[in-house]
């Protein structure tokens, strides 16, 4: 049967048929292998011997390479998918199972690894880290392969006894969309020879037939035993081979060891594993139909490493070898694949096996998803070509510091003419990938049409754009990379034709749809100069429609993509127009059903006018617009953000050359300040005659959008016309002037400011003292207004109520205008944290939405103050955060010992009451912090004017006398599940951390899997039938210690109990654990009421707010606090207003119903818990040991 | 005392009728109801719009945030399919197996589709009748009346086609000739009409400045205008008539009878006084019937209604002007 399917749905639908259980942990960009798998197991579906699998989530990759480990003993057929750092925490594992010689295949979508920076792009880094444990390495390259290779790995495993890892490359395969040819079940049990499943099960631990694995061997024998498994691994290529014979009798479909395909006498060949071969197998044909003599060199299986196939597979004509590497291994002789082409073709040549010993050059491409292109390709046969060619190269970049890089010409294009070629500028929320997966569905379906897709998304979760690569043809589609040389073009967003360069990838003659919100007759006037040549230039026919306009009027509000794809239709030609709008309309009705008969309605009459409202525009021969293409950031900007992150934001990153990175993977701070990405069209607006001014909506900002300031009203006299100001609402300061201002720019619409506004202005009809209202027309005088309440001083940090949210509207946020979802839960959390204690602060950040928002370039949100201080922040891994932090702990230590007995040692020279002040000073409060700051300056100054060792070697740590205050930032998928180890430690260790727990309750970057966060009766990916066990109570746990200072806040039901448990956290000397109930898009809710649910949550008593001080204790109180009132909302008025727990009620009412009933028995009996400790003596908790001591 | 009719066909041990309400959302409501002494039970709606909406609503959800970002192309499992109104029919389905006395199934369809395709699954969960809650309220300045009475028409022949147990319409009062469009109804095959629907007005509260849905429950007062048009239409139809609205005391269910009424329905006393009210209500009935002497109810029902042959608007308008003189003369002003 032939299908449109990516690559994890191609490898899954094999391994699932083809397994008995599955251990699986989320990672990007394998996590839909195992969604998949999960949804097929929760639906019932079997393998081919007749059984559901059972699909379970762990904690970590660990404790599914674990559990992988003990069902493949215990004789399942068991599998895992996944990738990069999932596949580094195996590996201890997988030493296991290969020296067992246990038959498994890991699925892998191979990816980047976190070095200078984590990637969840494609590349080989992360399966090459795991080419030595004994497992096989079976290499698919495209959508068909990865369907292909899944059975033929798993018949060789069975057979050959060795476990496979068959892996493609990540998002390039396991996300490209493409028309394969499937494998029914009976194909799989043809291939599959059910001896060989009993096999394995007669190897597995069996009480009935005791024996001993995992014993501990020593010098005597363990050498021995471990060369034992050679003949194994000996049989396994030929064993590999066979089963690839047998595939091909069954289906028609040859795949070898090692391919060659090119010139019969090639002179030069290249090697390559993965989709790059692809790429390299399409240049040759193009090539060497030219008469060049070239070949590829397709590596399928890499471990056993075939030596001899290679050497049969070349030509003896050749005379030199590129061989490519897609991963990177700093200071090796070469990468791994090249290492070992030139071992086996030297070896071969010494034992007189190859006549002629061929030059061989090393190189490295495509890290990072980085694109390799038929003119990349086309660059490194040229390469060999030269008579000194480089032995070691990279090519796809520009590295002008080493000079690895070879030159290519870009314009070199082999594909078909036929094909059509499709790019599509879109919103994330304007549906446009999804209408573009419905149309490769649709052509795919066709009888003689092949359809690919390939979609690049942001690196921002809020307002985030894509790009659609679409291909179609007559013949299958083999092309992976992006297109460059489009035939059609759809930009769905008029925007986006001054921001991004959309018609870079338009070929000559190309078809533009515009979806302009303009006339057709005025639209050549508004388009930028810029687009205006580059469609005369290129002779492109344009076509423009109003698709906002017709949306509006049936009904579908902002989503265009309907309207937009019966146009691509209409246009493209592929299939006869009368056909392909039926085809579009069954569609619709197909897959609108679900949503009843109003959606269904809306779309097929959006069908109906968008092939009445699309117009032709003609093109006049010049250029006649005055509209230039804004500047992406101010000509203020410091350098490296105009000429380096300027250029990322501009889509232009890949033309940066290396000698414009850092070398360590260090950025600077504080840019998205530059980065001005209007995307809302309405903005906060603030009301300052109704405003009293509490501070409210700009702690609840997620985006720090909404700041105040108070000054002397006589600097108004300076002010742009339009800036807002009302006089400040409070005693003993007259002529002060209070100003409310909004970063329009930044501002995504969330709309949280108005909801957490007290304010509601009567007859106002709902006003408030913020509300949403269309963004001005004049944004010159919006940026002015910004740019003079920048000018208006900062409020000194000592003066500033901390204890009230109303006096820390007045501390300058260092954490702002992040690519969180519009309305995040997480971010007024961190915002807050560097409001209070950024100028000190160094954060740990586990990896997840918090990591990506917080670092994910190019620019990121963490910033400085005006006088340089600001949070210093990194990102380390998922599982090792709270150890990572802990470690900014010892060394901040250390070195304030460190600096104090170096001061100590230089109290004469000094100063001793400088000195003394300094050793002395108290730093719990804000003004005793900012008096040693001043001490410290003035140390600093005095440092200077030594000249002698002790002292230059206190200035390298006299920061360290300043307290500083670390904290440990991540999600509740870090915090509960693979992290719970090391936070469980760190809250065990006494040290001075503070750990902040953003509860989403959910693994939301990843797409929300269960965690074991996940409170009961909540659906998530892998429960999908509802969560049954309750969520762990990380609060309690932290408090059985007894020296854990432990707060659960919730910012939308009680902000001032949020804002103290965060001082009371940080003040505190010793491990601090807090955990901040986040609301999220992964809750199913409408985000302008994420603050309502909060507050609903509290008032449920689902989420009580607790507050454990053991300092209370250690004075004798009781040191638990309960903040919350008593529940006054049953749980379901919370829960049911979620599509987390409402997706049950729909799908399975009684099983949602009993698990509600349960829910609220567990509300129930938590609460009695609470209260019951609440009212407890002291003496009935437990005593700090560190404070005990006499 | 022998309380025992027949609505549509089937067979009651008495005329009071649990009408739709929250009572029978759980098998513990329905077997109450039973327990308690209705000759019949009516379940509440099956909203096919509430099920559209949540459809729609879970669709919208689903979508946010989805297609965007690489890592998180989805923030759901693929839904499973809605199982809501499996749900209502698996409980009509039990209701039947557990009352003692009939179960009429309530139905209020919002696409053509929709309302043939639920009745016929209530028919096949053992519903003992179909009772069409054709609630429109035609808001809108646009919507031409007429067109208003022909979907009700259209709807009942659509429903009767496709099932084969009786199909009474519940109606609104809103109509400028209830009595042509019960007849209308009648013609077109409808097994009862009845009289009638509660449109539950929301109100507004002047200090909070918010519209409060109106959910109070109905007073006896408000039983005058479906006993009008019950005394009005008695004996002019072939369908049975329902009587529904202000229910509180065994008067006004004997009021009702009077009238013409072949089923009394209540909800609003059965919230107040629980599902055992019923029996109350039937008992007290029995004790009027032996006090003023009738054995049958058919003694009883349409005694007081309009007589047959009479110009009834005469009869009416009479009635009406003798109620505005007693009004005048019983309510004056403190002026």
């Amino acid at each position: 049967m032939r299908v449109t399917v990516d690559g994890n749905e191609a490898a899954a639908s094999v391994a699932y048929r083809l397994n008995e259980v599955c251990c699986i942990y989320p990672i990007t960009p394998a996590s839909p292998m195992a969604e998949l798998a999960d949804q097929w197991s929760s639906r019932d579906g079997m393998n081919i011997w007749g059984s559901v699998p059972t699909v379970i989530e762990m904690q970590s990759e660990a404790g599914a390479a674990g559990a992988m480990h003990g069902a493949l003993q215990g004789g399942a057929l068991s599998t895992t998918f996944t990738a990069s750092q999932g596949l580094l925490l195996m590996i201890p594992n997988m030493y296991k199972i290969a020296g067992e010689l246990t038959s498994t295949v890991f699925h892998v979508a191979a990816r980047s690894l976190a070095a200078q920076a984590l990637s969840i792009f494609g590349d080989h880094s992360d399966v090459m880290a795991a080419r030595q444990t004994g497992f096989a390495m079976l290499a698919s390259a495209s959508v068909q392969e990865a369907h292909d290779l899944a059975v033929i790995a798993q018949r060789a495993t069975l057979e050959a006894r060795v476990p496979f890892i068959h892996f493609f490359d990540g998002f390039r395969v396991s996300h490209e969309l493409n028309t394969i040819e499937t494998l029914s079940d009976d194909d799989l049990q043809a291939l599959i020879p059910v001896e060989l499943v009993q096999a394995h099960r007669s190897r597995s631990m069996s009480p009935e037939n005791p024996f001993i694995r995992g014993t501990s061997q020593n010098p005597d024998v363990y050498f021995q035993a471990r060369e034992a498994v050679n003949p194994y691994y000996a049989a396994t290529p030929g064993i590999v081979s066979e089963a690839m014979d047998r595939f091909a009798e069954r289906t028609g479909r040859r795949y070898r060891l090692v391919e060659y395909v090119g010139h019969p006498e090639a002179e030069r060949v290249v090697v390559a594993m993965g989709s790059a071969a692809i790429t390299l197998r399409e240049t040759v044909a193009n090539l060497s139909a030219n008469g060049e003599r070239v070949g590829v060199l397709i590596i399928r299986l890499y471990r056993p490493f075939p030596a001899e196939d290679v050497v049969e597979a070349l030509p003896a004509s050749v005379r030199s070898i590129a061989v490519l590497d897609r991963t990177k291994e700093p200071g090796s002789f070469g990468e791994p694949l090249f290492l070992d082409l030139l071992g086996a073709i030297a070896e071969a040549y010494q034992h007189g096996e190859v006549g002629v010993m061929p030059l061989m050059i090393g190189g490295r491409y495509g890290l990072s998803s980085k694109e390799f292109t038929p003119a990349m390709a086309a660059g490194i046969f040229a390469e060999l070509a030269r008579d000194q060619p480089r032995r070691r190269f990279t090519v796809g970049i520009n590295d002008d510091v080493t000079g690895t890089s070879l030159p290519y010409d870009t314009s070199f294009d082999i594909e078909p003419a036929d094909t059509v070629r499709a790019v599509f500028f879109g919103l994330g929320s304007d549906g446009t990938v999804g209408a573009n997966k419905n149309t490769i569905k649709i052509i795919g379906a066709e009888a003689d049409m092949f359809a690919q897709g390939y979609f690049v998304y942001d690196s921002k979760k809020s307002g985030s754009e894509t790009v659609s690569h679409l291909r179609f043809g007559r013949h299958p589609i083999h092309a992976p990379y992006l297109i460059t040389e489009a035939s059609f073009v759809g930009c769905h967003r008029f925007e986006f034709l001054s921001r991004a360069e959309v018609l870079g990838t338009a070929g000559h003659g190309a078809t533009l749809l515009l979806n302009a919100p303009y006339p057709a007759d005025q639209v050549w006037q508004m388009l930028p100069r810029r687009v205006q040549g580059q469609l005369i230039d290129k002779q492109i026919q344009l076509f423009v429609i109003d698709a906002g306009a017709i949306a509006t009027e049936v009904g579908l509000g902002g989503r265009v993509n309907t309207v937009l794809q019966t146009c691509f239709f209409m246009l493209s030609g592929l299939m006869d127009q009368e056909r392909a709008i039926e085809q579009v309309k069954a569609f619709i009705r197909k897959s609108y059903a679900r949503r009843g008969e109003r959606v269904v309605t809306a779309n097929l009459a959006a069908v109906e006018r968008a092939q009445q409202e699309l117009r032709s525009v003609q093109i006049p021969q010049e250029v006649t617009s005055t509209i230039e293409v804004p500047s992406l950031v101010p000509a203020s900007a410091p350098e490296f953000v105009r000429k380096v992150v300027a250029k990322m934001m501009a889509g232009d990153g890949d033309e940066l050359p290396v000698s414009a990175m850092p070398a360590d993977g260090t950025w600077p701070v504080g840019t998205t300040a530059f980065e001005k990405r209007n995307v809302s069209d309405i903005v906060a607006s603030w009301d300052p005659e109704a405003c009293i001014q509490c501070g409210n909506c700009s702690f609840v900002c997620p985006h720090s959008v909404i700041r105040s300031k108070y000054y002397s009203t006589s600097r108004l006299g300076e002010a742009p016309v339009g800036f807002k100001s009302a006089p400040l609402r409070a005693k003993g300061l007259p002529g002060t002037s209070y100003t409310l201002q909004v970063y329009e720019e930044d501002c995504t619409g969330c709309a949280l400011c108005v909801e957490a506004c007290p304010i509601t202005v009567p007859g106002g009809q709902g006003r408030r003292a913020i509300n949403l209202a269309p963004k001005g027309e004049e944004m010159d005088a919006e940026r002015s207004a910004v740019a003079f309440f920048e000018s208006l001083p900062a409020m000194k940090r000592s003066r500033i109520d901390f204890a009230t949210v109303r006096g820390t509207q007045f501390l300058e946020p260092l954490f702002e205008f992040s690519g969180a979802c519009s309305g995040c839960g997480e971010t007024p959390y961190l915002k807050l944290l560097s409001q209070l204690f950024g100028e000190r602060a160094v954060i740990a950040n586990a990896t997840g939405c918090s990591s990506i928002y917080g670092g994910n370039l190019p620019t990121t949100p963490w910033t400085k103050d005006a006088t340089g201080h600001g949070p210093a922040w990194s990102n380390s891994l998922f599982e090792d955060n709270a150890e990572f932090g802990l470690g900014f702990r010892l060394a901040a230590d250390q070195h304030a010992k460190l600096a104090r007995e170096r001061v100590q040692r230089l109290r004469s020279e000094l100063g001793p009451d400088l000195v003394d002040a300094i050793l002395g000073a108290p730093q719990r409060t804000e003004s005793e912090l900012q008096d040693q700051r001043e001490r410290l300056d003035e140390l600093k100054r005095r440092l200077e004017k030594l000249d002698n060792p002790i002292a230059q070697d206190l200035s390298s740590v006299v920061d360290h006398l300043r307290r500083r205050s670390v904290w440990i930032v991540g999600g509740d998928g870090w915090a509960y599940d693979i992290g719970s180890g090391g936070v469980d430690h760190i809250l065990a260790s006494g040290r001075d951390v503070n750990i902040l727990v953003l509860d989403t309750e959910v693994y939301s970057n990843t797409g929300g899997q269960m965690s074991k966060a996940t409170p009961l009766g909540a659906v998530a990916k892998f429960a999908a039938a509802g969560k049954t066990a309750e969520k762990k109570d990380l609060a309690l746990q932290a408090m059985a210690y007894g020296s854990v200072y432990v707060a659960r806040v919730a910012i939308g039901a009680d902000p001032q109990q949020t804002l103290q448990a965060f001082r009371e956290a940080e003040a505190y000397e010793g491990p601090s654990l807090v955990i901040a109930y986040s609301h999220c898009i992964a809750h199913g809710i409408d985000m302008r009421k994420g603050l309502d649910q909060q507050y609903r949550a509290v008032a449920s008593g689902y989420w009580p707010l607790v507050r454990y001080d053991p300092m209370m204790r250690a004075m004798g109180e009781n040191p638990f606090l309960l903040d919350s009132p008593r529940p006054r909302l049953a749980f379901a008025d919370y829960a049911q207003r979620e599509l987390r727990y409402s997706m049950l009620a729909s799908s399975d009412p009684a099983e949602a119903a009993r698990l509600a009933g349960l829910a609220q028995e567990a509300v129930d009996q938590r609460w009695a818990t609470y209260e019951e400790m609440a009212t407890r003596p002291a003496h009935r908790f437990p005593t700090d040991g560190r404070r005990d001591r006499v | 005392m022998n309380l025992s009719t027949r609505y549509m066909g089937i067979d009651l041990k008495n005329p009071v009728v649990a009408s739709a309400s929250s009572q029978t959302y759980t098998l513990e409501g329905v077997r109450r109801l039973s327990m308690g002494g209705v000759g019949a039970i009516v379940m509440h709606s099956l909203f096919e719009e509430e099920l559209l909406a949540d459809a729609e609503q879970r669709a919208r959800l689903l979508e946010v945030g989805s297609e965007s970002f690489p890592e998180s192309l989805s923030y759901f499992p693929d839904p499973l399919p809605s199982k809501r109104a499996q749900q209502y029919l698996e409980l009509l389905e039990r209701a039947v197996a557990t009352a003692e006395v009939p179960v009429i199934a309530s139905l209020n369809g919002a696409t053509p589709g929709g309302w043939t395709a639920h009745a016929r699954e209530m028919e096949d969960a053992g519903a003992a009748a179909i009772e069409l809650n054709i609630h429109m309220v035609p808001v809108g300045p646009g919507i031409d009346g007429r067109r208003v009475e022909e979907l009700h028409v259209e709807i009942l022949q659509q429903v009767k086609a496709a099932v084969h147990v009786p199909v009474a319409v519940k109606l609104s009062p809103f109509f400028s000739s209830v009595a042509q469009m019960a007849s209308r109804l009648d013609a077109a095959g409808a097994d009862a009409v009845v009289l009638f629907s509660r449109f539950p007005h929301p109100r507004i509260d002047p200090e909070s400045l918010e519209v409060i849905p109106g959910v109070d429950l109905s007073s006896p007062v408000e039983s005058r205008l479906p006993q009008t048009w019950v005394a009005l239409l008695h004996g002019h139809l072939q369908a049975a008539i329902g009587a529904s609205g202000g229910v509180e005391g065994v008067e006004d269910v004997v009021s009702y009878l009077l009238a013409g009424a072949d089923v009394v329905m209540t909800t609003s006393a059965l919230l107040r006084h629980g599902p055992e009210y019923a029996g109350s209500l039937a008992e007290g009935l029995a004790l009027w019937m032996s006090r003023k002497g009738f054995d049958a109810l058919d003694q009883v029902r349409g005694l007081l209604a309009v007589p047959q042959g009479n110009d009834a608007a005469t009869w009416q308008r009479a009635q009406y002007v003798d109620t505005l003189r007693v009004a005048n003369a019983n309510w004056q002003g403190p002026w």
